[in-house]
């Protein structure tokens, strides 16, 4: 009986993972065709890999992405972390009015995120551009990393930074070397949600973009009409596999660590 | 605080500067918003080697989506390539500056005369525009999925042809594709016809497979759809990638459309937009954009040019427009005509 | 010490005034003027009109559809994950977020060549001697791409409220005679309350107002209220018919709030 249970368990889970993988699979597969439409099979090639590397536009577009990425991760983590910080020593209710501003982006349609930024930079006369993107990014990107460093901060066990102070460590020192350290896990989740959610954005950027300037998701969206370059689907699969590895690797060197502990 | 609220905002207003300057590079440069494709990027990359001006290149899929990005004036912009009506809405609105001739000889020289005076109708006098490409609106069909040739817009309602048939997704075409069928003018904006139009479209769309712009090339070359309403232009490349496909004018009558270029009004590189423009003009480059994006060129240097005889006199590529008495251009609405397609277009797509 | 530790509020105060809080009034000022700068409820009732109802009511249905779909097929899955916490759940978890780094647009086209009439699952179908489906361009085909876009907002919320429940609870139940439903019902339902919650906003928000993917997967036959504000903006330059459709779109979005918040106070 449990067995036949695991076993569903498992089929379930393998379906779940056919169905989310499916279309990843078919854009690996498209970015291996020898022909240029989708709709058909021409053999298979290693000719887009080659040709992407000559693409400027679209290794442009990437270099724009990565950047916005890591920036707005980058400084979101930072502001983040100094609001929680900040929302610790905070009254109840003021605390409340802050949480319930940094939901805002969180909850509200990214549509209308996107249009009310737009809106804000024109009125301020701002030239639409990497700016605004990062602007913008930086804006949508502050809640994830409040949102994952807000509990842990909460967990901190405040006496142990009291404690630092007592032995004469200065609040700066004390801050980086009791404080932050422990928030560091939360930090860094929130900063790789930030840098997900920023590469995948396309509908905000779509709206604070300017002219020749483009994230590949929006070098994607224009590409849409006149049918996506094969060089797009070999630049996503590289950068699919590239994560996929890093994902293993990071993942299986703890797990080798606390098997060797057990059997010691 | 002070500090804490000082050195923060010096360090968004360096991180603005530099991000702001990474691109912003005044010197030597032309900004270029054109439809997706409608380039040969070598000539962009031959303009730069020749000129030394670089080119800031950026795409827009219809005049509609075009039209608020320039009005609004946050993204910049030098050239533009609209379409007939969208050019004469922006003449009103004052967005465009007056072109100086001389200082375009290639333009002057090489575009033929009958596309001057068709565009006399979108701007009198042709003091704003000049013209890159033409073309029609047709029917692009698969002949091994059709019983009979298709020669006309009422056959857009078949019903044998349910789930075979792509739509135009923008409002100007789709009404004129429905106008057409009785007879109306496609700048109509007398209310019982716009609503029979309305009405027609309604009853179309359990046939229609799907409301695409560009993607009508690839679905027709694909096999995806038996009918799909394409610009003359697309019509020859499909043709070259599928040779079961056929392109034709109906029998009821089209939109002949131009697309020209233009220099707005507030734009902060205008003698580089006037190079751009007149070297595209160049026969030689004009021949290069034609044999890529396959659209019809109103240069007739460039035409001469065209060493594939077929090609030379290919009725999609070079109709002879004398033969159709029923051919029309789009003029601008007005802002309520605008206002009221949209309204009528937007009840044809909730339906 | 602690009103030093209010001084570091003023950055992030500042930033959310001005990025958040400004623009939205923005939005608000432009939903309810017209274009001479004269108040008007006109552009929020728009929304009576019949092409904006239809579109509005078409998307909360499809929405609320992909809601419930990826809540049912998330829950289990989520306690599936949950129960094995000790090995390496979290790598599980980083599976799911592993698709976002393939670009979301990308994602979605790629639903369009396995669903299209000469689609891959069309093609396998036709190998197999079966009849072809119909599937793109159909409201179906709209849910599936929110569904696949949208799980992994489900899952993880649930997968992170699940894991949290300590299994002694559970166990405890188990001594005092609670059969495998009964301790599922009383126990581990309500307790996930938080995560269904958010997992239910996560999705139903996105999927309210999206225009990508009735573009993509809809062949722009199913107007969605995402698209119509979309091409208000983009299209047909109406700023304030756009914003005005925008604040009808909070307003819903807020009543999925107050609603899932009442639901949340009955299970507690």
């Amino acid at each position: 009986m449990p067995k036949t249970a695991d076993f569903t368990k498992k089929i379930y889970v393998a379906l779940i993972f056919i169905f989310l993988y499916a279309p990843i699979a078919t854009l690996i597969v498209l970015s291996f065709n020898a022909s240029k439409t989708r709709a058909k099979w021409g053999g298979f090639t290693m000719q887009w890999y080659v040709s992407l590397m000559q693409d400027e536009t679209i290794l442009d577009a990437l270099g724009t992405t990565l950047l916005i990425a890591l920036l707005s991760a980058f400084i979101a983590a930072i502001i983040g972390t100094v609001a929680c910080i900040a929302m610790s020593g905070m009254k109840k209710k003021t605390r409340a009015v802050f949480m319930g501003v940094t939901n805002i982006p969180m909850l509200n349609a990214d549509i209308v995120t996107g249009i009310s930024l737009m809106l804000l930079f024109i009125s301020l006369g701002l030239r639409f551009g990497f700016g605004t993107i990062l602007l913008s990014h930086i804006t949508f990107n502050i809640p994830y990393v409040i949102l994952s460093v807000y509990p842990r901060m909460k967990q901190l066990n405040p006496s142990v930074y009291e404690a630092a102070l007592d032995l004469g460590a200065s609040p700066l020192t004390a801050f980086f070397r009791v404080t932050l350290p422990d928030l560091m896990p939360g930090i860094l989740s929130g900063f790789l949600m930030a840098f997900t959610m920023s590469l995948d954005d396309f509908i905000i950027t779509h709206f604070t973009k300017g002219s020749g300037i483009n994230t590949l998701s929006t070098k994607i969206y224009t590409e849409l009409r006149k049918g996506i370059k094969p060089e797009m689907y070999a630049l996503s699969t590289i950068i699919f596999v590239t994560v996929l590895v890093l994902l293993i690797l990071v993942n299986i060197t703890p797990d080798k660590a606390s098997k060797e502990k057990k059997n010691l | 605080m002070k500090k804490i609220l000082s050195a923060f905002l010096i360090s968004t207003a360096i991180l603005f500067t530099t991000g702001c300057g990474a691109e912003e590079d005044d010197a030597n440069v032309v900004i270029v918003y054109n439809w997706g494709e409608y380039i040969d990027p070598e000539m962009l990359e031959q303009f730069e080697e020749e000129t030394g001006i670089r080119v800031i290149y950026d795409e827009f899929e219809t005049n509609e989506t075009m039209y608020p990005k320039v009005e609004i004036g946050a993204a910049e912009y030098d050239v533009v390539c609209p379409s007939d009506y969208m050019i004469s809405k922006m003449i009103q609105n004052d967005l465009l500056m007056e072109l100086d001739f001389e200082r375009l000889p290639n333009a002057k020289q090489n575009i033929g005369t009958q596309y001057w005076q068709q565009s006399e109708g979108f701007d009198p006098g042709n003091r704003y525009s000049v013209p890159y490409c033409w073309g029609t609106v047709g029917i692009l069909y698969n002949k091994t999925m059709v019983d009979e040739p298709i020669t006309s817009w009422a056959q857009l309602w078949d019903e044998k042809y349910r789930d075979e048939i792509l739509m135009q997704d923008s409002v100007r075409d789709a009404f004129m594709v429905a106008e057409k069928i009785y007879g109306y003018s496609m700048n109509t904006l007398d209310e019982k016809e716009l609503s029979a139009a309305k009405d027609a479209l309604i009853a179309q769309k359990p046939l229609v497979q799907a409301y695409v712009i560009d993607q009508v090339r690839d679905k027709m070359i694909g096999g995806e759809a038996a009918i799909g309403v394409i610009y003359s232009g697309e019509a020859i490349y499909t043709k070259y990638e599928n040779s079961d496909l056929e392109y034709v004018i109906p029998e009821e009558g089209t939109n002949v459309w131009i697309d020209s270029w233009v220099i707005l009004k507030n734009a902060p590189h205008k003698e580089n937009a006037e190079k751009f423009i007149d070297f595209m003009c160049r026969s030689d480059v004009a021949l290069k954009n034609f044999e890529y994006i396959t659209y019809s060129t109103p240069n007739e240097a460039a035409k001469a040019l065209i060493e594939d005889e077929e090609i030379r006199n290919s009725p999609i590529a070079f109709p002879d427009l004398t033969q159709y008495d029923n051919l029309e251009t789009y003029i601008y609405l007005g802002e309520e005509g605008d206002t009221l397609y949209n309204e009528l277009w937007k009840e044809v797509k909730s339906y | 010490m602690k009103s030093k530790k209010h001084l570091l509020a003023a950055p992030y105060a500042a930033w959310a005034v001005i990025f958040i809080v400004v623009p939205l009034c923005m939005i608000l000022y432009y939903g309810i003027t017209d274009k001479q700068g004269a108040f008007t409820a006109e552009n929020i009732l728009a929304i009576a009109s019949p092409g904006h109802a239809r579109a509005l009511w078409r998307s909360v249905l499809l929405s609320f559809v992909s809601t419930v779909i990826c809540f049912l097929l998330a829950y289990p899955l989520a306690m599936i994950l949950a129960a094995k916490k000790e090995n390496n759940g979290s790598f599980i978890i980083l599976i799911f977020i592993l698709p976002m780094w393939m670009n979301f647009l990308l994602r979605t086209l790629a639903w369009q060549t396995l669903l299209e009439k000469t689609g891959v699952i069309n093609s396998v179908l036709a190998f197999l001697g079966l009849p072809a489906m119909h599937m793109i361009n159909t409201s179906s085909a709209i849910v599936l791409g929110m569904v696949y876009n949208f799980l992994p907002f489900m899952v993880l919320p649930l997968y992170n409220a699940l894991s949290k429940i300590d299994d002694n609870v559970i166990h405890a139940a188990k001594d005092l005679g609670a059969n495998k439903i009964q301790s599922f019902l009383h126990i581990i339902l309500p307790l996930s309350v938080p995560g269904i919650i958010s997992g239910v906003t996560m999705v139903f928000v996105p999927a309210l107002t999206t225009f990508v993917i009735s573009t993509l997967l809809g062949g722009s036959k199913v107007l969605l209220i995402g698209n119509v504000i979309e091409q208000e903006f983009t299209q047909a330059s109406n700023w304030h018919l756009g914003s005005g459709l925008s604040i009808v779109l909070m307003i819903f979005i807020l009543l999925n709030m107050v609603v899932t918040a009442l639901f949340e106070k009955e299970e507690t």
